[in-house]
């Protein structure tokens, strides 16, 4: 039972990602990145994070592919007058990333890990913020503070910008 | 002081020029007077503290005393890095030398760069500098002194264009750049090297692994070379010292701190620092470069107007000097010769800036007679003149005496005699250009009436400076031989048992991690010995441990007849220079018409620049252009297939045929070259996505290279 | 079929990341791009959660997937910002059609 939904999300993840890269319609390939994300929570799931399963539906989904969505819409151009380009970078681009699959699948297989038969935690909610505040508060609060920048840089990148500005040139 | 005290002190000392860059890179602008005052302040507070770190070891008096301090930086499974400081005698003395050039510089910058549209920016870059070169110095292992070395070039980069609306400034600048580039190359190579073998990059634990299984033949030799590569690049050694008189571009102060007092003089404490690590016959490279790199710079310093560049091959030649003494084995003579080049080459510089800061250019035969118009630049500039040429009770004997005398013994020791020969030729010829420089500069009468009546003494913020280096330049002398100088008391050779003792047991992750060294515990019995025989082979130094009698009695004998023949022949230059330039005994436009083409071959500065241009541009632009070509025909005709081979040949008939058919070779050498740029853009693609391919391809290349699977 | 365990978990992410790397190569559209650079992430988080929960017992594999989460929205927002600004000022969000400082 438990195999069959583990198939069922992982599935769902290739395929969705496949569609992802292949689809020549870029709002196709946001709408089938949702089921990527999606499939990825449940793998969570599966693996007992629970917290990170909600996690990755709220950000991911709710958040960054919302955010990507959005853009998309914004910067829709029709397809037709595409520049063609110089230098077809898909076909040594095929090869070398399915090279690269060979090598990490191999190394997947040919590896013997020391799986350990424990079960899946019970709850993992109070377990992470106990380390986030102790163990890892360092990085939690740098992260904060990544999360601060990027706003910021976000928001200066976007706004309208007068062409007249002196201070630009002079420095 | 304690320790942990000195440990903080030494920290102070490093972020304290750190606290000055961010202060005024950020919010000079804002500040009155555009900051200056702050970095002047920082650079004081640094000065006191390095004073105190250097009475500390003033008052113990102990060579081998050594405080180290640090963290773990990173740890990735087996490879660890530590981050740390290491403050012994010789730590303590440059320490005191970066930070009162570098604090002199400051103050005479508040004169000097009056009035400039990037005024903060300067004083920023220059704190920027004193940091990075603290860390030089304070460092503990390879990997922070690697990191710090590329920062103070980022810091030469910055202030060598400082003027970048010149062109000449940002070719300048460009051209240091890439000079060192070349030499950091072996200097990485030479350090990762040592870290395979040891698997550390701490100094410390680095020489008592040495001990206690040393590399052997070729490999330390190359491990050697690779590391002074790094010296070669940074202090200007022949044949990469080309790019030093183009970083004249910079402003005069930068000059003085930077390519004159205490960057390029980074690679020659790098080489003190590490002289365990280098064998005999590395050391032997090491004394054949720095002897000829000596009189290649004294000879074209001869012919040389302009001040600035002429000062520039002084420095390159007085590198030589200290380069060749840490070859010879005289490395602490060598470090006493660093120390007090610094204070009388920037010095010079200095006073140099305020001649030009008076009369507006750099052109000797358009200057002279200035004495009377500015008596302290004289004063002071003639007493840096004196230090430089050897004269005895100035600091420049003591310390080049030094050299000489180590470079001698060296000789008399049965390996060869050259070093010392070009050495002592290099010295005569220092004394003739140097008062030849302040012959034309400040005697005689005015050449140019009109530049002469508008000069005037400079400021007090450029004055003091002078006056209390010329006064350091007197005083750092000692007055002693170099048996008893007080150098002796900060450096002497590494006790190197010692140090494996202490340090050789406590790190054994060079036997669990599999490295190629496998650490026999029977070697620490013949640890002693080993060390003692190494010690004597490589840099048997006169301050080192008694060798026994017949050594003492080469190096006193060596003493006596180096000091003697350095009085003679610089007081033969002196005069030679006084008959030629005073008393007009000879014509100097006679000598230079009948030795004509080695007038030419001086002034063209050996062809230096023109032999890269022939050769080294060249095979790189062709290596650019066969890259191109490769991934034009190969890499392109495969993807595109027959529609790239029909555009290719399309361009064969098209524009080869027409171009440089029908309009005959006259162009074709033009058209070579932008054909190479051309071809070099088409693999720079400037398309992150290409680069990805790249990486991707290689990194399955390097899979199947090396096998990992 | 073997009972599912951590190779199957490491086999989807292998997957999830040669698809980003694949699409990252090629996709000229500048959010596609992102997309695959979203994939890689997953494919690496995919991993870390597998180890946390066969290899290890500790749980840092989930606070480092959760930190991979928090950095991956903050490139989102920068990166979705920067293709807004790339959009006003060239009209287009192809990668291979912005290179005005290579003249």
């Amino acid at each position: 039972m438990g195999d069959m939904v583990f198939y069922l999300f992982a599935l769902m993840t290739v395929l969705s990602g496949f569609f992802v890269v292949f689809s020549k319609n870029i709002v196709h390939a946001g709408f089938s990145l949702m089921f990527t994300l999606f499939g990825v929570a449940g793998l969570f799931a599966m693996l007992g994070a629970d917290f990170l399963a909600i996690t990755q539906t709220m950000v991911y989904i709710g958040g960054v592919l919302v955010l990507v969505l959005f853009v998309v819409m914004m910067t829709r151009i029709p397809a037709q007058n595409l520049p063609k380009s110089s230098f077809n970078r898909k076909i040594p681009a095929g090869i070398f990333s399915v090279l690269i699959f060979a090598i990490v699948f191999k190394v997947i297989g040919g590896t013997e890990w020391n799986v350990l038969p424990v079960d899946a935690p019970e709850a993992t909610i109070s377990m992470i913020g106990q380390k986030l505040l102790t163990e890892f508060i360092f990085p939690f609060e740098y992260a904060s503070i990544v999360l601060l920048l990027a706003m910021i840089g976000a928001a200066i990148l976007i706004r309208e910008r007068k062409i007249d500005d002196d201070e630009e040139v002079q420095s | 002081m304690s320790e942990h005290a000195i440990l903080w002190t030494a920290l102070s000392v490093l972020l304290l020029p750190m606290l000055s860059y961010v202060i005024i890179f950020f919010f000079g602008k804002m500040l009155p007077r555009k900051g200056d005052w702050v970095g002047v302040t920082l650079l004081g507070a640094t000065l006191v503290q390095a004073v105190r770190i250097f009475v500390h070891f003033w008052q113990m008096g102990d060579s081998q005393l050594r405080y180290e301090g640090g963290f773990r930086w990173l740890d990735l499974g087996q490879f660890t890095a530590d981050a740390g400081i290491l403050v012994d005698g010789m730590t303590s003395v440059m320490l005191v030398v970066v930070a009162l050039v570098s604090f002199l510089v400051h103050l005479f910058s508040v004169g000097y760069m009056h009035g400039d549209r990037r005024y903060e920016r300067f004083f920023a870059f220059l704190g920027f500098f004193t940091f990075s070169m603290m860390g030089i110095v304070l460092a503990n292992g390879l990997l922070f002194l690697y990191v710090f070395w590329e920062l103070v070039g980022l810091a030469s980069y910055l202030l060598i264009g400082f003027f970048f609306h010149k062109p000449s400034a940002a070719d300048a600048n460009k051209k240091a750049f890439l000079t060192n580039r070349v030499g950091d190359f072996g200097f990485f190579i030479g350090i990762m090297i040592f870290f395979t073998a040891y698997g550390t990059f701490n100094y410390m634990e680095l020489f008592a692994q040495m001990q206690l299984a040393p590399l052997t033949g070729a490999l330390l030799t190359w491990a050697g070379v690779g590391l002074f590569m790094g010296c070669i690049g940074k202090s200007a050694q022949a044949p990469l010292h080309i790019w030093l008189p183009d970083a004249m571009e910079g402003p005069t102060p930068v000059s003085a701190l930077i390519h004159a007092a205490t960057m390029v003089a980074a690679g020659v404490y790098m080489v003190a620092r590490l002289l365990p690590l280098f064998d005999p016959n590395a050391l032997l490279v090491i004394a054949y470069i720095g002897a000829i790199t000596a009189i290649l710079g004294a000879t074209i310093a001869l012919v040389k107007t302009d001040i600035k560049k002429s000062l520039a091959f002084s420095t390159i030649s007085q590198l030589g000097y200290m380069v060749m003494a840490m070859g010879v084995g005289a490395s602490a003579a060598g470090m006493f010769h660093l120390t007090t080049h610094a204070f009388f080459k920037a010095l010079l510089f200095l006073g140099a800036g305020s001649v030009i800061h008076a009369v507006h250019t750099q052109e000797m035969p358009l200057m002279g007679g200035l004495r009377k118009k500015m008596p302290i630049t004289f004063v002071t500039f003639f007493i840096a003149t004196l230090a430089i040429s050897g004269v005895p009770f100035f600091s420049g004997f003591y310390s080049k005496d030094a050299i000489l005398a180590g470079a001698l013994a060296f000789g008399m020791q049965g390996k060869t005699m050259i070093p010392f020969i070009l050495a002592i030729a290099a010295a005569g010829i220092t004394a003739f250009y140097m008062f030849r420089m302040l012959f034309m500069t400040f005697m005689g009468k005015p050449r140019d009436e009109e530049r002469y009546s508008h000069a005037h003494e400079s400021p007090w913020t450029m004055s003091v400076p002078l006056l209390i280096l010329a006064v350091l330049a007197i005083v750092s002398a000692g007055w002693k031989g170099p048996a008893d100088s007080w150098f002796s008391k900060f450096v002497t050779s590494y006790d190197l048992p010692a140090i494996a003792a202490e340090y050789g047991h406590q790190e054994h992750h060079i036997v669990e991690s599999d490295h190629h060294v496998a650490v026999d515990d029977h070697a620490v019995a013949h640890v002693d010995e080993h060390a003692d025989s190494h010690a004597e082979a490589a840099h048997g130094d006169s301050h080192g441990h008694g060798h026994g009698d017949a050594h003492d009695d080469i190096h006193h004998k060596a003493h006596n007849m180096a000091m003697a023949m350095s009085i003679a022949i610089a007081g033969l230059g002196i005069f030679l220079s006084w008959l030629a330039y005073m008393k007009k005994a000879f014509s100097t436009e006679a000598i230079r018409t009948k030795l004509n083409p080695l007038y030419k071959v001086l002034q063209n500065k050996y062809y230096f620049d023109e032999f890269y241009a022939a050769t080294v541009y060249k095979f790189v632009l062709g290596f650019a252009w066969l890259n191109a070509a490769f991934d034009r025909i190969v890499i392109d005709g495969i993807v595109d297939g027959s529609a790239t081979v029909t555009k290719i040949g399309g361009w064969i008939t098209g524009s080869i045929f027409d171009r440089y058919v029908v309009d005959g070779m006259v162009n074709g050498v033009g058209n070579l070259i932008q054909g190479a740029a051309q071809g070099m853009r088409r693999v720079q693609t400037g398309q992150v996505q290409t680069y990805l391919l790249y990486v991707c391809t290689s990194i399955v290349i390097l899979v199947f290279v090396f096998r990992a699977l | 079929m073997m009972e599912v365990g951590l190779t199957h978990y490491l086999t989807v992410g292998a997957i999830l990341f040669t698809l980003g790397i694949f699409a990252v190569m090629t996709r000229r559209n500048t959010v596609a791009l992102l997309m695959g650079v979203e994939l890689i992430l997953n494919g690496a988080n995919v991993n870390f959660v597998a180890f946390s929960r066969f290899v290890e017992t500790s749980i840092d594999g989930h606070i480092m997937a959760a930190f991979v989460i928090v950095l991956a929205a903050a490139e989102a927002a920068v990166a979705l910002a920067i293709v807004l600004a790339m959009f006003r000022n060239f009209g287009t969000v192809h990668v291979d059609s912005v290179d005005s400082l290579k003249q």
